[in-house]
């Protein structure tokens, strides 16, 4: 099978969902496009069903935070991968801090489960429909989500880091 | 075991004697069973040592013990994240007494350079510790000297510390129950 170029995949891209792609960029040769939160969800779903593109594989899903732009703190990273075509293609979607949430593509992806739940436990980013969003990676009786960037990363309780040993 | 010569003996015509205490102490310290409990490079170091190169057999510790039901030394060797702590806890609240901890390197002993949310900052925060051994990771020469160090611990150890009130009550300040010091009595 011949392998896509990235190119031929943003016209690929533009003449099936025109519209719904807010930017696209080709960032370490891989194509990034941004989506709205409320459309990825469908956006995936076009991508893997369509018989040319066929993303049948999802490879990751991750979250990024950032506190410096309001109204879009969090993001959901989608990265997808087309066998049938030999290409993958990142995909993100924009999230405000309060009360961030996505849509699950378990019924999508079996193996978004586990990685919306890291998602979950990491940025506290919740995905709607999902069937057990629990933690998955930290204790269960954290209470809160580690990666936020208003979190330290030190443990708090630690007594034997005297400033006086490590020059600080 | 070959050691006899640490007890104090009285040597008669045919017969030794010394104390009961001092010859099961003897006997237990030439035959630890260790649990290695080995989550990281730590636990590389320590198969090292159990190897035939150092050879930890030549220490009464042919047999590593899996299961925690038939050992008497927990050997921690690696990160220990706080969740699995609850697991470690469990594992120490299941083997018998007596019982020894031997914490190995950097991490089990203090969380080491992984001063973070999610690493537990010392295993002895969750069960005692009897010896501690520094490095990152220990080399196996180390080890074996804390594994000497623990079997020191065991010659010296009075028959009746595990029942005894000031044992209760270090147990108690990890919310461990003593379990078959009562019946035992």
């Amino acid at each position: 099978m011949q392998k896509m170029t990235n190119s031929a995949l943003a016209e690929a891209l533009n003449s099936l969902l025109g519209e719904r792609i807010v930017t696209s960029e080709e960032l370490y040769d891989t194509l990034v496009v941004e989506v709205s939160s409320a459309d990825a969800f469908s956006v995936i779903e076009t991508l893997k069903l369509d018989p040319k593109l066929s993303f049948n594989f999802l490879t990751l899903i991750g979250g990024v935070h950032y506190p410096e732009n309001p109204g879009r703190e969090l993001c959901v990273v989608y990265h997808l991968h087309s066998w049938k075509n030999a290409i993958r293609l990142r995909i993100k979607a924009y999230l405000p801090a309060e009360n961030p949430s996505i849509q699950s593509l378990t019924s999508l992806y079996e193996t978004a489960n586990w990685m919306e739940r890291e998602t979950f436990d990491f940025f506290g980013i919740k995905f709607e429909n999902h069937p057990n969003l629990t933690r998955i990676l930290n204790m269960d009786d954290m209470d809160y989500h580690p990666m936020l960037k208003e979190h330290p990363l030190e443990d708090g309780t630690r007594e034997d880091k005297d400033d006086r040993f490590f020059g600080r | 075991m070959g050691k006899i010569e640490d007890l104090e003996v009285i040597n008669g015509e045919g017969y030794q004697l010394t104390t009961l205490d001092k010859a099961v102490a003897l006997a237990r310290a030439n035959s630890v069973w260790p649990l290695p409990f080995a989550t990281s490079c730590c636990g590389i170091e320590f198969m090292a040592t159990m190897g035939s190169m150092y050879d930890l057999s030549r220490f009464g510790m042919e047999r590593m013990s899996f299961t925690p039901r038939q050992s008497d030394l927990l050997i921690v060797a690696g990160t220990i994240s706080k969740k699995l702590g609850p697991v470690l806890q469990k594992v120490y609240e299941q083997m018998a007494e007596p019982k020894w901890v031997l914490s190995v390197g950097a991490c089990a002993s203090s969380g080491g350079i992984f001063d973070t949310y999610s690493v537990l900052q010392g295993i002895d925060r969750i069960i005692p510790v009897d010896v501690y051994v520094p490095g990152c990771p220990p080399r196996p020469e180390q080890i074996i000297d804390g594994v000497m160090n623990i079997h020191r611990l065991v010659k010296h150890e009075p028959m009746r510390r595990r029942y005894s009130e000031e044992y209760r009550h270090l147990l108690s300040e990890y919310k461990i129950e003593v379990t078959n010091a009562e019946n035992d009595k």
